[in-house]
């Protein structure tokens, strides 16, 4: 499994490059991981989803869909495809160093 | 910054890039309403241009008096099984009256248990992510509706050859 230096910190990564152990993430991470797709600054915006989905992680084991997030988190459909555009789902579980949902929806 | 950082890789987050999918929703029923929703919202997700043509009976699926309504039935579905068992439904027992609507009741229980949403809010979710939704204009023409009828999410009414040239160099598949 390949890993990598972000930041100052080891971390791992499978094979497309998510990470794979949640507990190596923090915040600096995202903001690079961010930064790599593009995404730079996040904002506080981009953070509401991130705490969501980490905390989601937490207590669930797996990573919220997007449907989930849209629901749960109070941020909409439209607004997740304007934080996280092309490919939001993933976009998300990438910065904040979870693995891709699972789910459909 | 990046001088810290090494040996790192990016997911190709672009590989879908200029996708294009097409999907025809030619049918009504509850069962058959789901696939063309399921495929277009994931394919939106993914980034790919997904436009959804309804046709036909698949004009339910978009009709505000039908959207809320639609069934399943076990008549003639030898698919249709008795809960998680093996064991066929019996055709006499799915004729009898109110077991469409039971199978429907039961059906939309087991699709808001996986957390999917109903028809409209789905429709609205695919929407809101960029899909575009289309109604067919001859069986439009032939039921004798109007854009009035159905959801604001649709687009507009347009013939084959529109959705021909929308659909160009995509996929297309036939629901």
């Amino acid at each position: 499994m390949p890993t990598a230096n972000i930041v100052g910190r080891e971390v791992h990564l499978n094979d497309e490059g998510f990470m794979t152990d949640p507990s190596e993430w923090n915040e600096e991470i995202a903001a690079f991981l961010a930064r790599q797709i593009g995404i730079d600054p996040l904002t506080e915006d981009h953070w509401k989803v991130i705490r969501f989905l980490r905390t989601d992680f937490a207590s669930e084991g797996e990573t919220a869909t997007l449907r989930r997030i849209s629901t749960l988190a109070g941020v909409g459909t439209k607004e997740l495809y304007g934080l996280f555009p092309g490919k939001p789902a993933r976009k998300m579980a990438y910065v904040s160093g979870l693995p891709k949902p699972k789910g459909c929806v | 910054m990046t001088t810290e950082s090494s040996g790192f890789i990016a997911p190709k987050f672009d590989a879908d890039q200029g996708r294009k999918l097409a999907l025809i929703c030619s049918k009504g029923t509850l069962d058959m309403a789901y696939p063309g929703l399921i495929i277009g919202n994931g394919a939106a997700q993914e980034g790919i241009e997904v436009h959804l043509f309804f046709t036909f009976w698949g004009l339910d699926i978009i009709r505000r008096k039908t959207i809320h309504k639609l069934t399943v039935t076990p008549v003639g579905n030898t698919a249709m099984r008795m809960g998680s068992t093996s064991l066929a439904m019996p055709q006499w027992l799915g004729a009898l009256p109110g077991m469409s609507s039971i199978a429907s009741w039961m059906m939309r229980g087991k699709i808001k248990g996986l957390a999917v949403p109903p028809v409209h809010e789905f429709l609205t979710q695919i929407s809101e992510a960029g899909g575009h939704l289309w109604a067919c204009k001859m069986s439009v023409d032939m039921m004798k509706l109007t854009k009035a009828d159905f959801v604001d999410e649709v687009e507009d009414i347009i013939n084959v050859s529109d959705f021909l040239d929308l659909s160009r160099d995509g996929d297309i598949i036939f629901i």
